[in-house]
């Protein structure tokens, strides 16, 4: 047996290449980014070539993936939880048209929030969508499930999603590779009939879909990832996804016997479900995110014999653990130390030396001169800048929403108004907004920090940096005058802040592009140089 | 064979590169191995752990339960703490002395040894003098390795191997003076041991 030691995400990349894939489509987002990362590694070991850049944002990546399918071939799409917000439209539509090749949706979804604004359960999607959804529990299975989802996809012509969370993306365990296969032909039927969805091709498609469901609800009575471990007593467990894993842990830890049904393949399996009940008297539902099932299960009115996140056996929020599910199922929990008091938090921080801490020195000192400073803001290393010392932002919501928000608190009459993001997050979704002031002449200063790559995820290829974000906001009709350039160093502090001071006062639209290199991307490329020569 | 690790550290120190090591090495003796990571936002200078479990049978559960783990490994002293509910009542804390201070409120060290003291044991390792002596400043991660390996119970020679084929790209020299450092802090660990 040869295992190789690979994250859960890793897994589902190795899965997608042996599967036959041709292409992978993706934006990096914690937990999710490894997946592409790893086949961009990867591709160039793989006899058929695979494409892998990295895509501006979701929704890009989300169509790009449907067009490969529409011509035969398979492909993978990633990105995480809130990532399928902004590939929904795309993704809720391709379950109506169907698709052609193999197309796989693999969502990390990131409960506790560890890197994230929120915690939503990408099975909603799935159920929303009425497409199958697997949420493998082991690293093992998360290989072997991404195989399947491919063949499923071809099989039922639906997308497939896969839904993992930070947990099982993030952890390594020994891996089995199956045998691979070779990509499809390019085969490109013409069949508008599904793909052009005006409402009497869409009515038709979606009684198709409708009609598919009790189709898909077998495939799952019959799938390996739902099974019902028998055992004795009179209560029962579900466990869905990486919750069997807690489950299974503490009915090893204490010797426990009682039944549980894992859950890996959903719709969810009716008759599955009707035989654990009929077995037990009182069922806990574990889900590592939403009780979207337990409510399900609970029914309106009733269900008092389901125990779960609903009732507070299980907390409402954040992760699962093994702790979590002993507490759950009544077990007295271990004495253990406590942590010390003295132990005090350390928060992240933007690394020492890096080119947003120069920026927010300038920008603080400009926005100190005026009675109302909110400073909206975006996702990315940049947003560390809410935090102490800086205090610098006062926003930081979605992808792209520094500028619209901004924009809107404008309309209001709120100035001066402000935003602050990142090259990637401005072609991700800024652009269009940055549009939007221009056409209403908001009065708006855009501050885009320009490091020359997608910092947060760990360092991977911005769509667009330097001249090209220059070209776009030129493109967009930012006036030439109102498009400065400032370098966030320490000896530029007195310069930026003139011309911050200058671009905010104005009554217009005004973009300053600070731009510096992040320190770790350059310090990497030094490395590898050096390594080189 | 049951071992669970707690590996501790500020985003940035490099404990990954201990769990590559021990994970190579644990894989070697065919053991079965869970390991998390910490991705993302904490990576920048925040707390970050990993946990690490090695047994011969079958793992389920990615994190360590509360009271169960045999070793907190850290790099840091005051991240040793931060994880002191997961220790087993038996349970080891190797830590290093190295302050990494980039908070406000960081305590004294005085305070932290107390606490340290209160585990059973605790193994405190000048990490950086050591990495120092073993001639080079950027190996106290393989001491802190050193002075963790004699309680994971994986023979010494499959850790060297396993640091030779992490580091072998880097060449001989690299490799030599990672093992250098191991060995540092394995002597260190023995001798803190036997003496009372």
């Amino acid at each position: 047996m040869n295992k190789q030691l690979l994250l859960g995400a890793e897994a589902i990349a190795l899965a997608a290449l042996d599967a036959g894939i041709s292409g992978v489509y993706a934006y990096p987002g914690t937990p999710s980014t490894e997946i592409t990362e790893y086949i961009q590694k990867k591709s160039h070991a793989i006899d058929q070539p695979v494409r892998s850049t990295w895509s501006a944002n979701e929704k890009t990546a989300y169509e790009a993936a449907l067009g490969m399918s529409y011509a035969g071939k398979r492909s993978l799409v990633c990105m995480k939880h809130v990532g399928l917000n902004v590939a929904a439209d795309p993704f809720i539509n391709s379950a109506i048209t169907g698709v052609n090749g193999g197309l796989v949706i693999a969502v990390a979804d990131d409960p506790s929030m560890h890197s994230s604004q929120n915690e939503q359960d990408s099975r909603f999607y799935g159920k929303f969508a009425m497409v199958p959804l697997l949420e493998p529990s082991s690293q093992q299975d998360l290989y072997n499930a991404t195989r399947h989802a491919f063949d499923l996809s071809e099989s039922v012509k639906l997308p497939v999603l896969l839904r993992l969370t930070t947990r099982l993306a993030h952890s390594r365990a020994g891996v089995e590779r199956s045998a691979t296969r070779m990509q499809n032909l390019l085969h490109a039927p013409y069949a508008p009939e599904r793909f052009v969805l005006m409402p009497h091709n869409a009515r038709r498609q979606y009684n198709l879909l409708l009609g598919m469901q009790e189709e898909l609800e077998k495939r799952s009575e019959n799938s390996w990832l739902n099974r019902l471990i028998s055992g004795s007593g009179p209560k029962g467990v579900i466990a869905f996804g990486i919750a069997y894993n807690y489950v299974m842990e503490i009915r090893q830890a204490y010797a426990l016997d009682f039944p549980v049904l894992q859950i890996g393949q959903y719709p969810l399996p009716r008759k599955l479900v009707e035989s654990l009940f009929n077995e037990c008297n009182e069922i806990l539902v574990a889900e590592e995110g939403y009780p979207l099932y337990e409510e399900l299960l609970r029914g309106y009115f009733g269900g008092n014999n389901i125990r779960g996140r609903l009732d507070g056996t299980l907390p409402r929020a954040g992760e699962l653990n093994a702790d979590i599910i002993a507490r759950g199922l009544g077990i007295e929990p271990k004495k253990v130390r406590a942590i010390p008091g003295i132990v005090v938090n350390r928060p992240p921080e933007l690394c020492k030396g890096c080119g947003h801490r120069d920026l927010y020195d300038a920008l603080n000192k400009v926005m100190n001169s005026f009675a109302e400073h909110h400073v909206f803001s975006d996702i990315g290393c940049y947003t560390l800048g809410a935090l102490e010392p800086f205090n610098a932002i006062h926003t930081c919501v979605d992808m792209g929403a520094s500028i619209t928000m901004a924009k809107g608190a404008a309309d209001a009459g709120l100035r001066p108004a402000v935003a602050v993001i990142g090259d990637s997050t401005f072609t991700h979704s800024g652009m269009t907004g940055l549009l939007d002031a221009i056409n209403d002449r908001s009065p708006l200063t855009v501050i885009i920090a320009d490091n020359d790559t997608t910092a947060m995820t760990g360092g991977q290829q911005s769509s667009a940096t330097g001249s090209k974000i220059l070209d776009i906001c030129r493109g967009l009709g930012v006036e030439e005058q109102h498009i400065r350039t400032i370098i966030p160093l320490k000896s530029h502090l007195e310069k930026n802040i003139t011309i911050l001071a200058e671009e905010i006062s104005y009554e217009g639209v005004s973009v300053v592009i600070a731009q510096r290199e992040c320190i770790e991307t350059a310090a990497r490329k030094k490395r590898t140089q050096a390594a080189r020569s | 064979m049951n071992i669970n690790i707690i590996l501790a550290g500020v985003g940035g120190q490099g404990i990954l590169t201990i769990a590559s090591v021990i994970d190579r090495a644990a894989l070697q003796s065919s053991l079965t191995i869970r390991q998390t990571e910490v991705h993302g936002m904490s990576q920048r200078g925040g707390a970050v752990q990993s946990h690490l479990r090695i047994s011969n049978r079958e793992i389920y559960s990615d994190l360590i339960a509360e009271g169960t783990a045999n070793l907190i490994l850290s790099v840091e002293p005051l991240e040793a703490l931060r994880y002191l509910p997961l220790l087993a009542s038996a349970g080891r804390v190797i830590t290093s002395t190295d302050q990494f201070i980039n908070m406000e409120g960081y305590p004294a060290m005085e305070d932290i040894l107390t606490e340290l003291h209160r585990t059973n044991l605790p193994v405190l390792v000048n990490a950086a003098e050591l990495a120092r002596e073993a001639g080079n400043s950027r190996t106290s991660n393989m001491v802190m390795l050193g002075a963790a390996s004699p309680f994971i119970g994986i023979a010494a020679t499959h850790f060297e191997e396993a640091i030779e084929s992490l580091f072998h790209a880097k060449g001989p020299e690299i490799v030599a003076v990672n093992i250098r450092a191991f060995r540092k802090g394995e002597e260190l660990s023995q001798h803190q041991a036997t003496t009372p």
